[in-house]
Parts: structure tokens; sequence; C-alpha cells
């Protein structure tokens, strides 16, 4: 892994009364795919939008490419590309004009026509913004995002709100921008997105970074335990769930119960006993092995999405 | 060069979506031709339809390049709140680019229709004169910068697009008929008259009639021209230093007093006009030419 292309040191940043970061800190390294995942409100577009100059911190500090983004003006502008989450185009610009529009701001440029062939944009190039739908106008941002041909490009939630067909195709397309070894910073709230795209991930949840490392790294925190997912007939007595056999932690969502278990076996003979002897009734019983939800449940008592 | 070459590129997108903009058409080309054949047939028991049609040609011009502002307030707000803005940050694109290449590609955009403006009048309506196309061409530059630079103005000082019609509304009324380019001014009383005189639509509506009725030297438009520079200079360094990107970023309260600031040249204009200039008598002799001698007592009794 090269050197950190991007440094963040404690960075904090209010909105009124709302501190939307309190010391996040944390490195990227170059060539590597960095994610930021967190639920809406953790303060991951507050990061990357300092990052990409777009907003002040209150404090701390950041440098991307040795610039700092607050002062560094064009010169980390041509260095770096982005996907916003929310942004849009001129209606009535043609796809092709809009790329051709941006690279002309470029004293370094890509070929219009490949990026319009690598985004599977050629049908579409003489199409109006808005003719596009969801997923070609998510393309055409990425696409943008590379006409300078930048060091390091933002992802800010790019497959939010994307069907799964979509969400892979932009999946390809970050992996692509991984052999060409450019450096990506991506924000997103899809464990399976981090997971499977990031070399590295840092949790974050009310403006701060949680827990930071590759997802195995991350994974490994809850080595040795299998998440159990459970539905009954009626409420469970209480906490009589965390005391079975091999249960080490137990927590209700959504009027299930998760279950942490260190023997998964033992722990399903010990639950069905327990219910026959309250005379309940087990609906579902879904078993998982760990993953970055758990990791967040972990280290934030709530699920991704709440 | 940097600047140039990226305000040159912004221009001419701004030309291409201009051109594929249905409501500019009717707003910029149609808008301003009804308003041409209205006068027509308001007028057409009138004096010699040779005499008049160059007045009201200054009129309709008048019209055509104050409607620079309406549009590109509306224009700069949708961006904003779209979000478009914020994609355009992200390049090496300053504020000073993306707002003088509005103002340029409205000017470019309102030349062909002053052009068409001009051999209707000619050639339907067999206008004996051109006027003096070069103070014509120079008001209409100046003039069309001007207003779209007060346009951003608007745009700057305005949170929501609902605050932007109604911003511009009031304007536009003003400047529509307290100005000369719908109802002449003078029929209006003096104290009106008076308060025409810090209108910035009052200076392009003067001058636009001079050049066309061929009744004015440089000499006498050049305090037009220069008002209005003035104004434009003011008007888009103002609107540079309140520009905002982000959809949700607030003008802050000190905008209006800035605004204020964009305005001052003509409150000067106004005053030294009021006290010792002779704008007024040059509006009776433009109107003169549209209606003989019949300028109403009450206008010119206090003058």
């Amino acid at each position: 892994m090269g050197e950190s292309i991007i440094r963040v040191a404690d960075l904090c940043k209010s909105y009124g009364p709302v501190q939307a970061l309190r010391g996040v800190t944390f490195d990227v390294h170059e060539g590597e795919v960095f994610g930021l995942l967190g639920p809406n409100g953790a303060g991951k577009t507050t990061t990357v939008e300092i990052l990409e100059g777009l907003r002040t911190p209150d404090r701390g500090t950041a440098e991307v490419c040795s610039l700092n983004p607050e002062s560094a003006g064009e010169g980390l502008k041509e260095v770096i590309g982005a996907v916003l989450q929310s942004t849009s185009l001129p209606a009535k610009l043609r796809v092709r004009e809009a790329l051709e529009l941006f690279a002309n701001f470029y004293p370094r440029r890509a070929d219009v026509t490949q990026l319009l062939r690598r985004f599977q944009l050629e049908e579409k190039a003489h199409a109006f913004y808005s003719e596009l739908s969801g997923g070609q106008k998510q393309r055409l941002a990425l696409a943008l995002s590379l006409v300078n041909d930048p060091k390091v490009v933002f992802l800010d939630e790019p497959t939010a709100g994307l069907d799964p067909q979509v969400r892979r195709e932009i999946y390809d397309i970050i992996q692509e921008l991984r052999r060409d070894k450019k450096t990506v910073l991506l924000t997103t709230h899809y464990i399976e997105e981090a997971e499977r795209l990031c070399d590295r991930v840092a949790i974050v949840d009310h403006g701060r970074v949680m827990a930071l490392g590759t997802p195995r790294e991350l994974k490994q925190k809850s080595a040795g335990t299998t998440r159990l997912e459970i539905r009954l007939a009626r409420a469970a007595a209480n906490g009589t769930l965390a005391h079975l056999d091999g249960v080490s932690d137990c927590r209700e969502f959504d009027g299930a119960y998760v279950l942490y278990s260190s023997r998964p076996p033992q722990t399903i003979v010990a639950l069905v006993k327990q219910l026959e002897g309250e005379n309940n009734e087990l609906q579902s019983l879904e078993m998982f092995s760990p993953s970055l939800e758990d990791v967040f449940i972990e280290l934030t008592g709530r699920r991704l999405r709440e | 060069m940097k600047t140039l070459s990226r305000t040159w590129t912004l221009t001419r997108l701004r030309l291409r979506l201009a051109v594929r903009n249905r409501a500019f058409f009717f707003f910029s080309l149609v808008m301003p031709l009804i308003f041409l054949f209205g006068a027509a047939i308001f007028l057409r028991r009138g004096p010699e339809r040779t005499q008049w049609i160059p007045y009201v040609l200054g009129a309709v011009l008048t019209t055509t390049v104050m409607g620079s502002f309406w549009g590109l307030s509306v224009q700069l707000v949708t961006f904003r709140e779209q979000g478009i803005l914020r994609r355009f940050r992200l390049a090496p694109v300053g504020a000073g680019p993306i707002l003088a290449s509005s103002i340029l590609s409205n000017y470019f955009m309102s030349l062909p229709v002053v052009a068409f403006e001009f051999l209707v009048c000619r050639w339907a309506f067999h206008m004996h004169t051109w006027g003096n196309l070069w103070l014509v061409f120079l008001l209409v530059t100046v003039g069309s910068a001007t207003f779209s630079a007060l346009g951003l103005i608007v745009a700057s000082v305005t949170n929501t697009m609902q605050e932007t019609q109604m911003i511009n509304n009031l304007l536009w009324m003003a400047f529509l008929f307290l100005t000369g380019a719908t109802v002449p001014l003078a029929i209006f009383p003096i104290w009106l008259q008076r308060i025409a005189l810090f209108i910035p639509g009052q200076y392009l509506a003067t001058g636009l009639e001079s050049a066309t009725t061929n009744m004015a030297g440089p000499a006498e438009v050049i305090e037009d021209v220069i008002a209005l520079t003035l104004g434009l200079l003011v008007a888009f360094e103002v609107s540079r230093h309140l520009f905002r990107w982000e959809p949700d970023a607030k003008a802050p309260r000190s905008a209006k007093l800035w605004v204020l600031a964009a305005l001052v040249p003509f409150l000067l204009f106004g005053v030294w006009e009021n006290i010792a200039g002779n704008r007024l008598h040059r509006v009776d002799r433009n109107f003169e030419t549209l209606s003989g001698s019949t300028i109403p007592e009450q206008a010119t009794g206090a003058r």
C-alpha cells in the first residue's frame, strides 16, 4: 500500500447546534479504496465535502495530495474528481456536451469518447440530461468525475437509490478505478458495498470514527460469534434470552431478537427448550456469520439503517 | 487567460441552453414584438406612422434589453436550487466566469432579436430612419450587461424562487411603467418623472429613444452610457461578492445593504439630474416625435 494521500486529523464541524463532526481522524493510502461506512447523519458527507474544499472545518486539519482543501483552490480541483450526493446538470445539456464542457476546464483531460464507451453512454451521447434514467445519470456523474484524470476520486453515496442491477454496474466501475490505481474515498451506508469494494473501512457514527481497519480486521472483532435473528409469537420474558447457553449478547430490533452466540447449536437447543417452557413459539430463525453490520451494532447498539 | 477561456466555454454552454429553451424565445422575441404590434394598432390613427415608429422602436428595444434582468435571475436561482452550481464548484471555475458568461450569452442572444426588431420596423412599418446605429449598438451592449448584472444581484440576495419572482415582479413593473419603456414618461406628473430619474431603466429608455429617433448626438447619450456602465461595474462586483454555490446557503442580512451599494450610481445620477440635469427636457423632446407637441400641461408646467 502506498503513502498517505489523504490525511484527516481531529476534524470538527457544527451546523448551528448540531455537531456533525466531533474529531474525525483517518488516513487514506495512495491507490486504495477507502470507505466511510455509517448511517445517514453520521458525518460522512460533511467529511468528504471538507476534503473537496466545499466546506470549511471549525477545527482540525485536512490534507489531500499534500494540499489544504480550504486554501488550495484550483490546485486541488485539478487533482480530484468527485461524485456529489446531491447534484444535477442543466436539463437541456447533452451527455457528450457535459463531458466536453467539464473537460475543457482542466489542463489534463481524459478522452471523452473513451469515457462514453467505458461508462456505456455511447448510445446516449446526444441525449439530454433530462432524458437519462437514474442509473445513466449516475454513470454520467462518475464519468464527469474522471474527465481530468484525477489522482483522488470522492464518491459520496454513489449507489444510493439505485436498483440492484445498476448498483452492480457501479461496483464494477469502482473495481476498475482500483485497477487503474486511483485512490477512492467512498461513503456508503450499504454494508455489502463496503465489504465488497473497500480495502479499508472507517465506521462512522455521530461524527466520530468508531472503528477503522480492513473489513476482515473489523469482522475479526466479532470473530467466534454467530448472529442469530429470531422472531417469536410473543415477546420473550425479560432477560431470558441473554442467559441462553453460548449467548454473549442479546438485542431487540423491530420485534426481532438478535443473539450473538459462540456456540450456535447449543444456543438453538437451549432456545427451543426455553420457549417450550414459556409456551411460546419460534416463528423464524436465521443464522449469519459475522459481518460489518454486526461490528456496527456492537459499536453503536444500533442497526445501520435506523 | 485561463479565466477568459473558461468564461468563453461557459458562454457557449449558456448560448446552447438558451436556444433550446422555448420560454426564452417567447419572452425575448415574441413579447417585445407583441408590444410593437400592439403599439402599431393603438397608434394607427395618430400622427404619421413613419414619425412615431422610431420612438416606439426605442421603447421596444428597451423592453428587450431590460428582459435580460428577468431571465438571468430566475436561471441562476434555478441552477443553485437544483444543485447545478455546486457541480461547477468542483471544477476549477470561479464565480466570475459563471456570472460573466451569463451576461455575455444574454448579450449575444439579444443582438439578433434587436436586429429583427429593427428590420420589422423598417420593412413592415416603413420606418424612415435607421436612427444612430452606433449609439443604439453601444446602448444595447451596455444596457444588456447592466440589466443582466442587476438580475444577478436579485439572484444573490434571494433564497428561494418564490422570493426571486416576487422581487422580479416589483422591479419589472417599475422598469416597464416608470422609465418610458411602455408608457411615455413625458405624460406622467412631474413628481413621478423626478422619481423615475433614480430608476436604471430610465437611462436606457431615454438613451435608446434618443438614438432611434436620431434626436441626440453622442455627447448627450454618453451620460446614459456612463450611468449604465457604472451601474454594471458595481452590480457585477456586488453579485460576485454575494455569489452562493450551495442550495442551502442563505443570503446574509448584510446582502440587502450591498444591493443599495449597487444602486448608488443611479442614486447619484438621479440626484444630479433632479438638481441640474436636462434629462426631462430630452424626455419631452423625444416624446414630441410621437405626439407632435401635445405634452400634457401638468407635466411641463412645473419644470
